[in-house]
C-alpha cells in the first residue's frame, strides 16, 4: 500500500498500521500538525499527561502490563529533554517504547531556534536507537522500523525526531513491509551445542538454582510457560530478580523469593552455595551479585540472554547461550526430555533440606505493633485484601519498593511494574496511569513513598481527566526511607536532608485533584480503610502513616557476599553502624 | 589486607591490558560515528586510533578501524557492545584473527638548512618517504607503513627540524582470501 499524504498523516497511518490504540503525550509548537491530525480522528486515543516524563513512564506501564509497544508523543526542546528520564528508565529495564518528538523545521536546525535542542544527540545514549527524519518519503519506513527495533531482540526505547516542515510536507506512505533489516539481526534460537552442554551440566548438579530476570517477562507469555515447565520438570529451586517477579508463581514450593541486596535469606544463601547456576534473562547486576569476587564461588554458570553484551560483562560464565528466552527454554526442555537424565536425587534432597533450614530462619520476620502501623504489615494487609481482585502493582523507588517486592507476591507476569535499573523516583503514578488505561476494569495500585510520589504527583490530574481509578498507596514515614537507612549504615545516622519537613496534606491534595483521600494511622483501622480504598471508583491517595524508623531487611550490606546478610529482627544500633567497612563506605 | 568489596565492584581483576584492532562495517548515515564514539566515551573504553571512510559507495557502507586497549573481558565487551548498535553490520577483531595487515600514512614537515637538511633527506630515502612539497627551507614528506616505522621516522626527524606531523590513523585488513 502506498499513498500520498502529509507527514502528520503518515505518522497517524503508521501508528494505525502498527495497531496502536493509546498514545501518551503533550502538545507543543513543533508537533502541532500531528496534534491537528489527532483531533480529526477518533480511532487512536490520546492521553494528555501533565509532564513529558510522565508520558514515558505511562507508556512503560502500558507496555509492561500488555506486552505491546508504548507510544509517546512530545514536542521539541523541553518536551524532548523532559522525556529523557523516562527514556533512560525504559532503556535500563528493556521496555519497548516508541517516542515521537517534534523538532524545529529542517532549515532552522542548528540555529538555536526557539525550543530547539539536539534531540538525537541528547537521546543517543539513552535509547536503543534514534532517528532524525529529514525526508518525508522516509518517514513511514523509519516509523515501522522504530517499532520493530523497539519490540524485537532486547526491547528498548526508540526516538523518532520529526521536524515540523516534514510533518507538513506531502510524501509517499509505504505500508508495513516484511523485508529484513539491513544490519540489525536480533538473536532468536540458542546454539544447540551450548544448550546440550547446559542440560548436561544441569543434570549432574548437586546444588542447582535457577536465577531468572526481566528477560523472561519481556520475552512474552510463552517464555513464562516454558520456564515453569522446565523448573517443575527438574524440581530445582528458583529465585528471581526484582524485574523478573511473577514469571514463576510466588505461591509455588520451588520458589525461594527474590534475591539480591534485599532478597531473601534462602535465595541469597542458595545462590552463594550452589554448584550450578542457571541464569535466564538476568544480567548479574551489582544489586544482585554483591561483592563480585565472592559471588557464588565454586559454581558453574549457565547464562541465557538475548543480548550478547550482557554475557561476561560482570561475571564470567561457563556456558553462554545467546537467544530469546522462550526459544532457548524450549530447546532446553526438548534436550532435557531427550536425555531423560538421572538426576542426583540424594544430593538434591540434601540441598532442599539445607534450603528448608534457611527458610526456617524466617528472614522477613518483623515485630508487629499495636500502636503504629508497620510498613511491612500494611503491604501484607494490602496483599491479603486484594486476593479476589485483578491486581496490577506499580511502585516508586525506595524502601516501600523493596517491601512491596518482599511482601506482595506475584503468581503471574506483567503484574508488577517497577523502576529497577534506573531507580526512578516518581515512576509509580504515571506508570499506574498507563496500566489503568490498558486495563480499565482492573485494580491498579501504586505502592508509594511520600517522597517519591511528590516527584510526579501532577499525574493525579491525568487520572482525574480520564476517570482512571488508580490507587496511590503511600507508606508515609516522612523520610526518604532508603536514604535514611543508608545514612544509618554509612554516615553515623546523620540524616542530612532526608526528612521532608513540609509535606502536603495528602487527603486535601487528593481532593484538590478531584480524587479521594484516605488517611489511616492505627493498625486496627487499616483493613477497613484498605477496603474503602478498593471500593472507591475514583483515584485515591491513601496516606498510610507508618512507623517512621522501620528499615528494610534482610540486606546484603555493600561490599559483602551473599552469605553475609543483615537480618532485621536481631540488629542493635551498633550492628547497623558497623555493618559496612570503612573502605566499603566510599563505594556505594 | 582484605580487599574492601562493594555492591559496586571495586576489585580490579589483575589482567594485563591488550591492544586490539577492530574493523567495524557500518551504514554511512548521519550520527553513526557519534554512536560509536559515544559508546566508547560513555562506557569508559579507550580509543588509541580511529579511521573512518566510506568504502562501498553504492551500498553506503563505511569501514571504521579502531585500535583499543583493555583487559580481555573489556575487549569482549567492546566487541559485543558495538555489535548491538542498530546501524552496525559487523565487528571483526582483527587481532584475534591474527597478524592483520596494518598501515598508516603520515605527512611530516621538516624545516632546516645545511647538514640537518641533507641528513633529513638521506633518512627519508632510507625510509622510502616521498617528498610532496619542498622549498630551500623545508621538506614535506609522505610516509606509509606500519606504525612502528612511522614512529621511528618521526623520532629521527625530531632533532632535524621537525615542524609538525599529521597522521591518518590505522587502516587494517585481515590476511587471506576471506572477507572480514
Amino acid at each position: 500500500m502506498s499513498a500520498s499524504m502529509t507527514g502528520a498523516q503518515i505518522v497517524l497511518q503508521a501508528l494505525a498500521d502498527q495497531g496502536v490504540e493509546h498514545i501518551f503525550g503533550y502538545p507543543g509548537g513543533a508537533v502541532l500538525p500531528i496534534y491537528d491530525e489527532l483531533y480529526q480522528q477518533d480511532r487512536l486515543k490520546h492521553v494528555l499527561v501533565r509532564h513529558e516524563q510522565g508520558a514515558v513512564h505511562a507508556a512503560e506501564g502500558y507496555a509492561r502490563s500488555t506486552g505491546k509497544v508504548g507510544v509517546v508523543l512530545v514536542t521539541s526542546g523541553p518536551g524532548a529533554t523532559n522525556a529523557v528520564t523516562g527514556l533512560t528508565d525504559a532503556l535500563m529495564d528493556s521496555i519497548p517504547v516508541v517516542c515521537i518528538t517534534g523538532q524545529v523545521p529542517t532549515h532552522l536546525i542548528g540555529n538555536d531556534a526557539f525550543q530547539e535542542c539536539d534531540t538525537v544527540g541528547i537521546t543517543r545514549p539513552c535509547t536503543k536507537h534514534n532517528y532524525l527524519v529529514k525526508d518525508v518519503n522516509q518517514l513511514s519506513t523509519v516509523l515501522h522500523e522504530a517499532f520493530y527495533v523497539a519490540r524485537s531482540g532486547r526491547p528498548g526505547p526508540v526516538v523518532v525526531d520529526i521536524p515540523k516542515d516534514i510533518q507538513f510536507a506531502e510524501g509517499i506512505y509505504a505500508g508495513l513491509s516484511n523485508s529484513q533489516h539491513k544490519s540489525y539481526r536480533p538473536a532468536v534460537n540458542g546454539d544447540e551445542r551450548a544448550v546440550e552442554a547446559a542440560v548436561e551440566l544441569m543434570a549432574k548438579a548437586k546444588r542447582p538454582i535457577f536465577y531468572t530476570g526481566g528477560g523472561v517477562i519481556n520475552s512474552g507469555p510463552l517464555a513464562t510457560e516454558r520456564l515453569r515447565e522446565l523448573v517443575r520438570m527438574t524440581g530445582y529451586p528458583i529465585t528471581s530478580t526484582l524485574m523478573g517477579l511473577g514469571a514463576y508463581p510466588a505461591s509455588d514450593k520451588q520458589w525461594l523469593g527474590m534475591l539480591g541486596m534485599h532478597g531473601t535469606y534462602e535465595a541469597n544463601n542458595a545462590m552463594h552455595d550452589c554448584d550450578v547456576m542457571i541464569c535466564i534473562g538476568a544480567r548479574f547486576d551489582d544489586r544482585i551479585t554483591g561483592r563480585i569476587d565472592a559471588f557464588a564461588p565454586g559454581s558453574k554458570k549457565i547464562h541465557v540472554d538475548i543480548d550478547r553484551s550482557s554475557i561476561n560483562k560482570n561475571v564470567q560464565v561457563d556456558i553462554p547461550i545467546v537467544g530469546d528466552c522462550a526459544h532457548v527454554l524450549d530447546q532446553m526442555i526438548s534436550a532435557w526430555k531427550a536425555k531423560n537424565p538421572k538426576v542426583d536425587r540424594a544430593s538434591l534432597k540434601t540441598w532442599w533440606g539445607q534450603i528448608d533450614k534457611w527458610r526456617a530462619r524466617k528472614c522477613l520476620h518483623y515485630k508487629k505493633r499495636d500502636d503504629v502501623i508497620m510498613p511491612q504489615y500494611a503491604i501484607e494487609r494490602l496483599y491479603a485484601l486484594t486476593r479476589d481482585r485483578d491486581v496490577y502493582i506499580t511502585t516508586e523507588v525506595g524502601q516501600h519498593q523493596m517491601w512491596a517486592a518482599q511482601f506482595f507476591h506475584f503468581d503471574e507476569p506483567n503484574r508488577w511494574m517497577t523502576s529497577g535499573g534506573l531507580g526512578t523516583m516518581g515512576y509509580g503514578i504515571p506508570a499506574a496511569v498507563g496500566v489503568q488505561m490498558a486495563h480499565p476494569d482492573s485494580l491498579v495500585i501504586d505502592i508509594a513513598g511520600e517522597a517519591s510520589v511528590l516527584m510526579t504527583m501532577q499525574e493525579m490530574s491525568t487520572a482525574a481527566q480520564y476517570d482512571l481509578p488508580i490507587k496511590i498507596f503511600i507508606l508515609n514515614n516522612e523520610y526518604m526511607g532508603m536514604v535514611r537507612q543508608w545514612q544509618e549504615l554509612l554516615h553515623g545516622g546523620r540524616y542530612s536532608h532526608s526528612y521532608t519537613e513540609a509535606l502536603p496534606d495528602f487527603v486535601k491534595l487528593a481532593e484538590a485533584y478531584q480524587g479521594v483521600g484516605i488517611r489511616v494511622d492505627k493498625p486496627s483501622e487499616l483493613d477497613d480503610a484498605i477496603l474503602e480504598m478498593i471500593a472507591t471508583p475514583k483515584p485515591v491517595i491513601f496516606d498510610c502513616r507508618v512507623d517512621k524508623h522501620a528499615n528494610c531487611f534482610p540486606m546484603i550490606p555493600s561490599g559483602e557476599a551473599h552469605n553475609h546478610m543483615l537480618m532485621g529482627d536481631d540488629l542493635t544500633e551498633e550492628d547497623i553502624e558497623n555493618a559496612i567497612t570503612e573502605e566499603g563506605k566510599v563505594m556505594v | 589486607m582484605t580487599q574492601p568489596g562493594s555492591a559496586y565492584s571495586l576489585d580490579k581483576i589483575e589482567e594485563k591490558p591488550e591492544t586490539h584492532t577492530m574493523s567495524v562495517l557500518v551504514d554511512n548515515e548521519p550520527g553513526v560515528l557519534a554512536r560509536v564514539i559515544g559508546l566508547f566515551s560513555g562506557r569508559g573504553y579507550n580509543i588509541e586510533s580511529l579511521t573512518v571512510s566510506e568504502t562501498e559507495h553504492e551500498a553506503h557502507l563505511s569501514r571504521i578501524t579502531i585500535v583499543t586497549t583493555g583487559t580481555p573481558m573489556v575487549i569482549e565487551q567492546i566487541k559485543n557492545q558495538l555489535d548491538r548498535l542498530v546501524p552496525i553490520h559487523s565487528v571483526t577483531d582483527l587481532t584475534v584473527l591474527g597478524d592483520p595487515i596494518e598501515r598508516e600514512l603520515a605527512i611530516v614537515k621538516v624545516a632546516g638548512t645545511g647538514e640537518k637538511r641533507s641528513e633529513a633527506l638521506r633518512l627519508a630515502e632510507a625510509y622510502e618517504a616521498e617528498i610532496v612539497d619542498a622549498s630551500p627551507e623545508h621538506f614535506v614528506f609522505e610516509i606509509t607503513g606500519r606504525q612502528s616505522k612511522i614512529e621511528q621516522f618521526i623520532t629521527l626527524m625530531q632533532p632535524l627540524g621537525l615542524v609538525e606531523v599529521c597522521r591518518t590513523g590505522l587502516a587494517a585488513i585481515a590476511r587471506g582470501a576471506g572477507q572480514m
